[in-house]
């Protein structure tokens, strides 16, 4: 390199306004100042207009009237083509607006295809072919101008006269810090203590003037024995205004009606507080995963056991649905259930644990 | 009057000259014009992202003049008559209006999803790129964290993006996040209060998120992708080695018109996959999912790609869950919010890690060839491992399903996998990089193979081979030449020998010769044997 640069700054410096150069002179001379070298530059086609390079321009020029086209298209597509959805339960055979996406895409990326091909196209196969070397520069400063810098800086701390005040400085501290706090003290607005709601589901008797609370499905019927077939299953939820809407994210039942042999084992399991939650064959558990609170409702009959569609945990429906496969660690909580008089299932009371994912306080 | 004649000829001169006065941008404008960029194909992946960052731009703000943040609870009216009457939020509404009522809408959302991926894949493999070749050394590590907290920026972008049209796959992820985010010890059910403005789901979750899907995450991003691109131009691009090339120069093509007009036609055709993809293959078809439920969820619920390998390390972590004194410590937490937190911080911080290792504090602009850095590339290969079976965990269900395998067996698999392979893929790896090291040294010694069996006299066989240099030694051999850091060339096609067979395959470009002339076939010099290498 130093070569190089010995050689350069004993060229004589062009004079580039005498109008004696022809412009590619002007333009290496440019690169000269600039610290670029040319290794190696020629046209791409050193015989103009050979047939190669006719055809290369062809298929450019082609490429350019397709991008036309397709950007055209996709306008007309856009504003012609019959666009509004009909759904068609047998595929909508015969509706054109089925193909206005699909049609906005491809011409749309015909135009934009186009024109890039076209582009690189022209930018690979027509300009000069060139090699340059580029001086680099790197590694820092010389060291007069680090020098310089720092005593500049540090001259600048000197006018402060920071180090010589130090009661200004403690002041300034004073000062500052809290206006950091008060920066950030908005967002304490964001706060909201969780209170109960981690512990508590729209099961809660509060919901219903201190009454137990009744059980429906989705579209509020009230939930009745029969309903559910032996091995068969349903969701429900919290007979309370909203129960059933993401209000009430946290109270969603899965209500099993067990076969006789499995409702034993159920019983003889059932840990000390689930005791007598279960009513006859029927059993409800908490629908919301016990890892991180997807809803655990893939019921496998022949295993009894639930599985969530998340991470896979799998609980086991009939021993309390404790944990028996897959990251979660705890059981899914039982809802002590019972029929009133009317023959509706309600909860006899909430929930014993709280439901769905652990947290640090939960204990 | 006389009217002033235009002349259209001397305006660019003209303009540029009121311009200089202004600004005084002649030199730096030619400096910018005539700068030297190097060329290599592995140099473009970052522009993928790049562009397709600017499709991203343009589709998300033709989105956000339709979609509505709201949580507000309305009866669909729309057009898709299978979720007519349904109550849904105003988000999942105006998502299903964006796809079936409004003209443009459906191909404008696919572009924005596909777009996404597409920006997180480039990014990813741009980022391989930078590693695998040691562009993140010094003086670069500037550029490489910025690039690392671009990804996770990306990350979070992609989460946010698909959590707010609060259809039933949304709802689901949404519910993980608040899962993962009560999981973090002693704040873990306040950060979840905060962050949802009360219990889950609550009513402002799809605003917040929205808020910062489209201004404070892309804004912050387009801050710092404009520090990464403006700091690859003042620290010049790295370049591969090879003839001429040296730590203290830049060889290849100017800016203008060479790169420029590639990078022009680049971005055309990045933008061009994108539409197409956006009009042919359908993402997200979430009016098949239905309004978010907190009791409903199907089976095969996947997230977008970039996020399945946290899914995946959240399915093979085992259920070890710490309580005492009345607290507890979620298992979640541990491949959640630590696994997260060390998939990106371990990245970040490598350009650092890898130098207090190595104590190497020299400047590199020549790049290094994967091969010559075995343990950096084993190290980098065993993260691709680790990404690669998390990822695939995350999908373990639908995997388990299509081939017929135990759910379980897959889970195990993936448990056992994520121990033993990392390893074995350091050790593989690290062989093969000496391997192919031993093999370029090989032929810049003894040339190369030509695949020429000789027999000697006394019965044995040899290969020829094609030395690579016409100078010898002092004994008559081929003299043994330097490794530059560079391709080897290993066949003899990649020193002339042959001409690559691919002209002519559809219709043969020889003319075939005259037949009735003998002449040709008995000619003496034009069966020549290979001459070189024999000594
Ligand atoms: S949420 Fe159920 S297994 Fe993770």
């Amino acid at each position: 390199m130093s070569a190089a640069q010995h050689d350069s700054s004993a060229n004589e410096p062009v004079d580039v306004t005498d109008g004696k150069l022809s412009r590619f002179e002007i333009v290496k001379e440019g690169l000269r100042r600039d610290g670029i070298e040319i290794l190696h530059y020629e046209p791409a086609f050193p015989v103009p207009g050979t047939k190669v390079e006719k055809r290369i321009e062809r298929f450019i020029a082609f490429c350019f009237v397709v991008a036309g086209l397709g950007a055209l298209g996709f306008v007309a597509v856009f504003a012609f083509w019959p666009w509004e959805y009909e759904y068609a339960e047998f595929g909508g055979a015969g509706s054109m607006s089925k193909w206005y996406t699909p049609m906005l895409g491809l011409t749309l990326a015909l135009g934009l295809g186009g024109l890039g091909i076209g582009i690189l196209t022209w930018a690979k196969k027509l300009l000069p072919v060139e090699e340059l070397v580029q001086e680099r520069h790197d590694g820092g400063s010389n060291e007069e101008d680090r020098v310089i810098t720092g005593a500049v800086v540090g001259n600048m701390v000197e006018e402060t006269g920071i180090k010589r005040r130090p009661m200004l400085k403690r002041a300034l501290l004073f000062g500052a810090a809290p206006l950091g706090l008060a920066a950030i003290a908005p967002l304490g607005t964001l706060i909201v203590p969780p209170g109960d709601d981690l512990v508590t589901t729209g099961f809660n008797p509060r919901n219903n003037d201190g009454q137990p609370v009744g059980l429906m499905l989705k579209d509020g019927t009230r939930v009745r024995p029969d309903m559910i077939s032996v091995g068969g299953q349903i969701t429900a939820f919290p007979a309370i205004p909203d129960g059933s809407t993401n209000k009430h994210a946290d109270s969603p039942v899965l209500l099993i009606h067990l076969r006789d042999e499995d409702a034993k084992k159920a019983r003889e399991n059932a840990y000390e507080m689930y005791e007598g939650a279960q009513w006859n064959n029927y059993i409800a558990y908490s629908k919301i995963c016990t890892h991180v609170g997807c809803p655990a409702s893939l019921y496998e009959q022949q295993t009894n056991r639930l599985l969530c569609p998340c991470h896979q945990s799998q609980f086991l429906i009939t021993d309390n649905a404790k944990p028996v496969f897959g990251p979660a660690t705890r059981h899914l909580p039982q809802l002590p259930i019972d029929v009133d008089e009317d023959g509706f299932f309600y909860a006899v009371s909430d929930f014993l644990v709280p439901i769905g994912p652990a947290f640090w306080e939960r204990g | 009057m006389k009217r002033r004649k235009f002349d259209a000829a001397a305006l660019p001169g003209k303009v540029g000259g009121a311009l200089d006065d202004r600004f005084k941008l002649a030199s730096p404008a030619r400096k910018l014009m005539t700068k030297v960029f190097p060329d290599h194909w592995s140099f473009l992946l970052g522009e993928i992202a790049l562009f397709s960052f600017i499709v991203l731009l343009l589709t998300g703000t033709f989105l956000a003049l339709f979609f509505e943040p709201s949580m507000v609870e309305v009866h669909y009216e729309g057009s898709y008559l299978p979720l007519r009457g349904i109550e849904m939020s105003k988000a999942y509404e105006s998502t299903l209006n964006i796809s079936f009522d409004i003209r443009g809408g459906l191909v404008i959302r696919q572009m924005h999803h596909w777009g996404a991926l597409l920006f997180v894949a480039a990014i990813l493999v741009h980022m391989g790129r930078t590693f695998f070749s040691g562009a993140f050394r010094k003086p670069r590590e500037t550029n490489w964290v910025i690039g690392a907290i671009l990804f996770i920026l990306a990350f979070f972008e992609g989460l946010l993006g698909y959590s707010i049209p609060d259809d039933g796959l949304s709802g689901t992820g949404l519910r993980i996040i608040h899962g993962i985010t009560e999981s973090i010890p002693l704040i873990g059910s306040w950060a979840a209060h905060a962050l949802f403005g009360g219990e889950f789901p609550g009513e402002v979750i799809i605003t917040r998120f929205y808020i910062l899907h489209v201004l404070l995450v892309p804004g912050i991003m387009l801050a710092l992708i404009a520090v990464h691109v403006g700091l690859v131009f003042a620290q010049k691009h790295s370049q591969w080695p090879g003839p001429g090339r040296t730590e203290n120069n830049v060889v290849g093509y100017r800016m203008f018109p060479n790169y420029a007009a590639k990078q022009g036609g680049f971005f055309m055709l990045v933008f061009a996959v994108i539409a197409f993809m956006g009009g042919l293959f359908q993402i997200n078809p979430l009016w098949l999912f239905g309004p978010y439920e907190a009791s409903v969820v199907s089976s095969g619920s996947q997230p977008d790609f970039y996020v399945m390998f946290l899914d995946g390390l959240v399915r093979l972590f085992p259920n070890w869950e710490l309580s005492g004194f009345g607290f507890i410590l979620p298992a979640v937490f541990w491949p959640a919010v630590i696994g997260m937190g060390v998939a990106f911080t371990v990245p970040l911080l490598y350009p650092f890690i890898e130098r207090r290792f190595t104590k190497d504090r020299a400047h590199h602009n020549l790049l290094e060839r994967p091969r010559d850095n075995p343990t950096r590339t084993a190290v980098g290969a065993m993260f691709a491992s680790i990404w690669l079976i998390t990822t695939v965990t995350g999908a373990n269900d639908i995997i388990a399903d299509k081939f017929n395998i135990s759910l379980n067996a897959m889970t195990w698999g993936g448990r056992i996998g994520i121990v033993v392979i990392p390893v074995l893929t350091f050790y593989i790896t690290k062989r093969i990089c000496l391997g192919l090291q031993q093999h370029d040294r090989e032929v810049l010694a003894h040339g190369i193979e030509t695949g020429i069996m000789r027999r000697d006299p006394d019965g044995r066989f040899y290969e020829i081979h094609q030395p690579l240099t016409d100078e010898v030694d002092e004994h008559g051999h081929p003299k043994v030449l330097e490794y530059n850091g560079w391709t080897v060339p290993k066949k003899m096609n990649r020193v002339g020998a042959l001409k690559p067979g691919l002209r002519g395959f559809f219709k043969p470009i020889e003319i075939p010769g005259d037949s009735t002339d003998q002449s040709s076939l008995d000619s003496k010099d034009t069966r020549e044997e290979i001459e070189a290498g024999k000594k």
